[in-house]
């Protein structure tokens, strides 16, 4: 290569350097924080489980897929993000739900809630919450209809009440707070264990993919709110989807707020809105009403926490 | 430094190959080719014509603009042209071709210069065809003479390296460690600035052991060698005035307008030779690294040396070259060709193979944040991203684009690989265009 000219080189802005981090880590990242959860509800639900999972990540892929093709955009299903939202779709679902009802959940979060609004990014609702929420109100039987969990099945019995609707509604005795912390209650199949979320949850701060403000807040206003209104704190923060929501969707990036304080409030914001419903709601959960609500006022609570040093903005030392 | 709260800043692998490789001189080459502009401000008009015979020292080109800097010879030889190159930038400027005699003759002109007041120094200072040899380019002597010089305080000398691969600021702290306290001693004393401040990324902990020991050992008491995180980055101007002294430098103002004159230490250890000497600015220590690179080095190198001529003093290329850039990764300037020549600004020239020359493929904004938290000046650059597609002025100037120092932090976190950094810089060029047209 001695003396040869070199003159057709690349030429591009800079930086020449990138960070490791894309987009198709991070999602990679969330799916292995998504991992233990699934351990968990096969272990208790069986492989009922495991088959609702993977069609809600076939569907997912499928209907992004299917969008891309139909809209002539550039194939976006590379990117994992299809495949997280169909894994959480499925963690919000009753295991024995009829698959094709989750498909329909899968069609909306998909098409409807993400893509029509301009695809990853630019949805301003959580697609997965809102799927949750959808077939919740269409066939709110099936959705409320809850398999035991394997230590719990007996001859005559292969449902129950999720502990929050026992609470609500008695019916049953309530379990002790080490078998919510351990997974082995009734409900959706990605809530049951907070210790497998809890994993995840710090795999992910760990791994810089969110900030553990958000659930910090919502997990503690929950907590807070709980103890204010006289009843069992740690029960109502490992009950119900609290965990899931507070670590899997609270932190979703497109529809949270960005910055710090924006953070704390959503946090906050969610919690208060979980707890005024199981407290004083007609419905025993709350989580997913209060994360959409919240997903609303999200651009407002951007704009709002705005905070800039130089070009005018607040000075301080 | 204090309690302050750090500015934004992220994490870029080092990558410093060559801390410990001392600068090797090298060899004059057969031709060299000046660029008559090698500075903010007006070019440079030849005063040299072909047929010449100049020497090392000499004057080769100047201008009556006050923002320009003289451009000297750093070789003995023959002019064999005045021609017409295209620029980095693709105008055109003026080159001065110099087929060398290797007998590098001293020029008559050199003399020591000795300055009295701020007025001469300043003279001299232009004279010596200084720039800010960080990257800049402004001329110094401009720097040096602001409209407020008795309300300018403080003096910051700049060695934190931020960028990257480049250790040619490291190794001349090692290696002009008593140039540099010279430079900046006289600097301080026709500036009348009360107290001086070296700022060193941490990650030269030798460099600052050596300025530490050295100033104390002449007992100059009003430099304070300052250490700062190594995190990109911290040798911006306006991030290093915020780290040192805290003073909010917004963009468009002069740091002089806070007191402040900074410069870069390569610059200042060039004044203090420069006023030992007389000899004027001709040469330059670069670091020349990069995956295409046979072995890395730091070389001394006659200013208007061809790009190729330095690889092949450093052992040639070992791949197929595809990238070359001058300057650092993160803010240097990727050229077309290896027949371009080095320049006063240059510290670096990186030359990478076909890994690191890859484009990549732009992916949709997933809201993450990461710009916004890499920005020092918490900037919203996926904001600027889209209200520049529209071309909205006013959203563009609402979230204050103009801010923007083109530092390259949100291109480099953004997980979906967007030139945010790159559309900040036509964002602004943009508003520019509108406010040009008055609209």
């Amino acid at each position: 290569m001695e003396n040869k000219v070199h003159n057709n080189l690349v030429v591009a802005p800079s930086p020449h350097m990138l960070s490791p981090v894309g987009t198709t880590q991070i999602m990679r990242d969330v799916l292995i924080a998504l991992a233990p959860a699934l351990v968990v509800a096969v272990y208790v639900f069986g492989y009922r489980a495991l088959t609702l999972t993977a069609v809600c990540i076939a569907g997912c892929v499928f209907f992004e897929f299917l969008y891309n093709k139909i809209a002539k955009k550039e194939q976006t299903i590379g990117d994992l993000s299809a495949v997280v939202t169909g894994v959480l779709i499925a963690y919000n679902l009753p295991s024995n739900l009829p698959y094709w009802m989750a498909i329909i959940g899968c069609f909306v979060a998909i098409i409807i809630v993400k893509q029509l609004f301009g695809g990853l990014g630019r949805n301003f609702a959580n697609p997965a919450i809102t799927a949750r929420i959808v077939l919740f109100l269409s066939f709110t039987t099936q959705m409320t209809t809850w398999p035991l969990p394997r230590n719990q099945v007996t001859v005559d019995a292969v449902t129950g009440p999720t502990p929050l609707g026992i609470l609500k509604e008695g019916g049953g005795e309530l379990p002790s707070n080490l078998d919510l912390f351990l997974g082995f209650i009734g409900g959706s199949m990605g809530e049951i264990s907070a210790l497998a979320l809890l994993i995840g949850g710090v795999y992910l701060v760990w791994r810089k993919v969110i900030s553990p403000i958000t659930p910090l807040c919502f997990i503690g206003t929950v907590a807070v709110f709980a103890a204010l209104v006289g009843q069992d704190p740690v029960f109502h923060v490992l009950a119900g989807g609290v965990m899931l929501g507070a670590i899997f969707m609270a932190t979703d990036y497109a529809t949270t707020p960005i910055s710090p304080m924006g953070k704390v409030i959503f946090g906050v914001g969610c919690g208060v809105i979980t707890m005024l419903i199981r407290v004083y709601g007609s419905y025993s959960e709350g989580v997913s009403f209060s994360i959409l609500l919240m997903n609303i006022l999200t651009p407002l609570i951007n704009n709002l926490c705005l905070k800039r040093k130089y070009g005018g903005g607040k000075k301080h030392e | 430094m204090s309690q302050r709260k750090h500015l934004h800043s992220i994490h870029v692998d080092h990558n410093k190959h060559t801390p410990n490789c001392a600068t090797e001189v090298m060899p004059i080459p057969d031709f060299v080719r000046i660029s008559m502009s090698q500075h903010i401000g007006a070019p440079c008009t030849p005063v040299v014509k072909k047929g010449d015979y100049v020497k090392v020292g000499q004057l080769l080109g100047d201008s009556d603009a006050f923002v320009s800097a003289p451009i000297y010879s750093g070789v003995s030889g023959t002019v064999t042209g005045i021609e017409t190159d295209r620029s980095g930038n693709g105008g055109s400027e003026k080159v001065v071709v110099i087929e060398t005699d290797k007998k590098q003759e001293i020029s008559e002109s050199i003399a020591v210069p000795s300055p009295k007041d701020h007025k001469e120094f300043v003279e001299q200072v232009r004279r010596s065809g200084a720039v800010g040899l960080g990257g800049a380019a402004f001329p110094t002597h401009v720097k040096f003479a602001p409209s407020n010089l008795d309300e300018v305080d403080t003096l910051i000398i700049n060695g934190a390296e931020c960028e990257p691969f480049i250790t040619s600021d490291h190794r001349t702290m090692l290696e002009d460690t008593q140039d540099v306290i010279d430079g900046l001693v006289l600097t301080a004393k026709f500036l009348g600035v009360k107290k001086t401040y070296i700022g060193i990324e941490n990650n030269k902990p030798d460099a600052i052991e050596k300025f530490r020991t050295m100033l104390s050992e002449q007992k100059i008491d009003n430099v304070e060698v300052v250490e700062l995180r190594s995190r990109y980055p911290q040798g911006a101007e306006r991030v290093m005035i915020y780290e040192v002294t805290g003073r909010v430098m917004d963009a468009g103002v002069l740091p002089a307008q806070l007191g402040v004159i900074l410069s870069n230490v390569t610059t200042t250890a060039f004044l203090g030779q420069f006023f030992r000497t007389g000899m004027p600015l001709i040469n330059k220590r670069i670091t020349v690294d990069g995956s295409a690179v046979a072995t890395p080095k730091n070389v001394l190198v006659p200013i208007g040396t061809k790009i190729s001529d330095v690889i092949e003093f450093c052992g040639g290329y070992k791949e197929e070259p595809k990238k070359l850039i001058m300057g650092g990764p993160m803010m240097g300037r990727a050229i077309y060709s290896d027949q371009m020549s080095i320049v006063k600004n240059n510290n670096a020239i990186l030359a990478f193979g076909e890994k690191e020359a890859f484009l990549p493929q732009e992916t949709a904004c997933i809201n993450c944040g990461r710009c916004h938290f890499a920005c020092p000046f918490e900037l919203m650059p996926t904001e600027y991203y889209d209200a520049y597609k529209r071309r909205d002025a006013k959203k563009l100037e609402e979230l204050k684009v103009n801010q923007c120092m083109e530092c390259g932090s949100c291109s480099y976190v953004c997980p979906a690989r967007r030139p945010l950094s790159f559309v900040n810089k036509l964002s602004k060029a943009y508003l520019k265009e509108v406010a040009d047209s008055g609209k």
